[in-house]
């Protein structure tokens, strides 16, 4: 389970010369300052946006070879939580439950929204509202977890849950990457810091010793 | 595969039920401008009589446009786009998926009120059957050809205005057979080879507007 090097140009250079290589089990939060490109990066990552240059391997399988089913591989949660005002919780999710083969009540569960499943989604509070998002990321049973800001408007509690599953998702051999500005409770996780507009890091990397070679790698290129 | 397409149809469904004033708003807007026609051309029958299969096919397909605007802009706009490209349907299913909840949605409701109004403005009861035939394929077509210009201009500014420019020229066919087919059974004349040339455009569409949907909600969420 590998992806590596990854460029992506927008109108302006966004991302460049961005690699990361994460397996089986392994968490990486990417953080830098706001328009850094985390959540274009982990657009890109889910297959929702190309790269302009670059790569995305999954298993050494380019991505871009089959985009329907790396699609299938991945849950994204965006900045948005694309729940349906009108829809309950529970018909919310429904789709993505036949999609991603889940239980409703267990992933609800996990996110300690049970007791809400009827209630109409413009019901709930944004923290309650993200909570639901991040059930249907539960649900979507994929490997490859893709978290824009999971913790934007979370309690002290659902902050200790959203940490729980993650873990639970990473003792099962799943991938976590997700960006942040505050702490989230991860043990063992990598960093990688997206340098931002103006580059002002020439090189940075941070190797940490398995006998796979670890690379986090930014480069700022001269205009 | 196909279930995961049908539960894309069905939380369509759901929505439309839930939005009731929204979905039975193209009906009315239909029954209503069908029957702005007699109020401005005058109550003369034979007139009446004469233009009602195009009259009946203009009103429909401006009814049918009517919800085509949010039909993937809302899906847009609160970031269901992003989770329905990755439930792992194709991006053209997905489209097809929604092209068909709007042809349930607005389509099959038109051809209902179709035929009050058909027979409000007096079309002989004989020529009901070929309305409807030609209005069954007809709406087809236009949620197939609606919805590939409503993915296509998607994520642009002023979306809605684009949207009846780019659709309408290309509908334009079907509009011809449909009222032509009607005239045609009106008049005696054999009203089946307008028919067919409707169903050949249906069938050329079928396969192409998914297509070109699919590669318009790409674009849309890059």
């Amino acid at each position: 389970m590998a992806e590596s090097l990854s460029v992506f140009r927008g109108d302006r250079l966004v991302l460049d010369d961005v690699s990361l290589t994460l397996h089986a089990g392994e968490a990486m939060l990417l953080t830098g300052p706001n328009g850094a490109g985390k959540s274009t990066l982990l657009r890109v990552l889910a297959g929702l946006r190309r790269p302009d240059s670059g790569t995305l391997l999954w298993d050494n399988t380019p991505i871009q070879e089959d985009r329907t089913t790396h699609a299938a591989r991945v849950a994204y949660l965006g900045h948005q939580d694309a729940l349906k005002p009108s829809l309950s919780v529970l018909e919310n999710l429904h789709l993505f439950a036949r999609a991603g083969g889940g239980s409703i009540p267990d992933a609800l569960t996990a996110v300690d929204l049970l007791p809400l499943a009827d209630l109409p989604a413009r019901l709930l509070s944004a923290g309650q509202k993200r909570r639901a998002a991040l059930a249907r990321v539960l649900l979507a049973k994929a490997p490859l977890w893709l978290l824009d800001e999971p913790s934007l408007g979370l309690d002290a509690n659902a902050i200790v849950l959203l940490g729980q599953a993650i873990a639970h998702h990473r003792a099962q051999g799943g991938v976590v990457i997700a960006t942040t500005h505050v702490p989230l409770p991860l043990d063992d996780v990598r960093h990688l810091a997206l340098p931002g507009a103006p580059p002002p890091v020439d090189r940075w990397w941070d190797e940490q010793g398995d006998e796979e070679t670890r690379l986090l790698q930014t480069e700022a290129e001269e205009w | 595969m196909v279930s995961l397409f049908c539960a894309v149809i069905f939380r369509d469904l759901r929505l439309a039920l839930r939005h009731g004033a929204d979905t039975l708003g193209a009906v009315l807007f239909f029954i209503l401008t069908g029957t702005l026609f007699p109020l401005a051309l005058g109550p003369s029958p034979d007139l009446l009589r004469h233009m009602a299969p195009g009259i009946i096919w203009v009103c429909a397909l401006l009814a049918a446009l009517l919800p085509l605007d949010r039909l993937f802009g809302a899906e847009l706009e609160d970031g269901s786009l992003d989770q329905l490209l990755l439930i792992g349907l194709p991006p053209s299913l997905v489209a097809l998926a929604k092209m068909t909840a709007h042809w349930l949605t607005t389509g099959l409701p038109l051809l209902i009120a179709a035929v009050p109004l058909a027979i409000m403005l007096g079309l002989p009861a004989s020529t009901l059957p070929i309305l409807l035939a030609g209005l069954l394929l007809g709406s087809m077509v236009l949620s197939l050809v609606g919805g590939m210009g409503a993915s296509i201009v998607l994520g642009a500014r002023r979306g809605g205005v684009l949207l009846p420019l780019l659709v309408l020229p290309l509908i334009t066919p079907a509009l011809i057979f449909g009222a032509a087919a009607i005239d045609a059974a009106r008049t005696g004349l054999p009203w089946a080879p307008d028919l067919e040339l409707l169903g050949a455009f249906l069938a050329g569409a079928i396969p192409l507007c998914p297509l070109a949907a699919g590669a318009g909600l790409r674009a849309a969420v890059e």
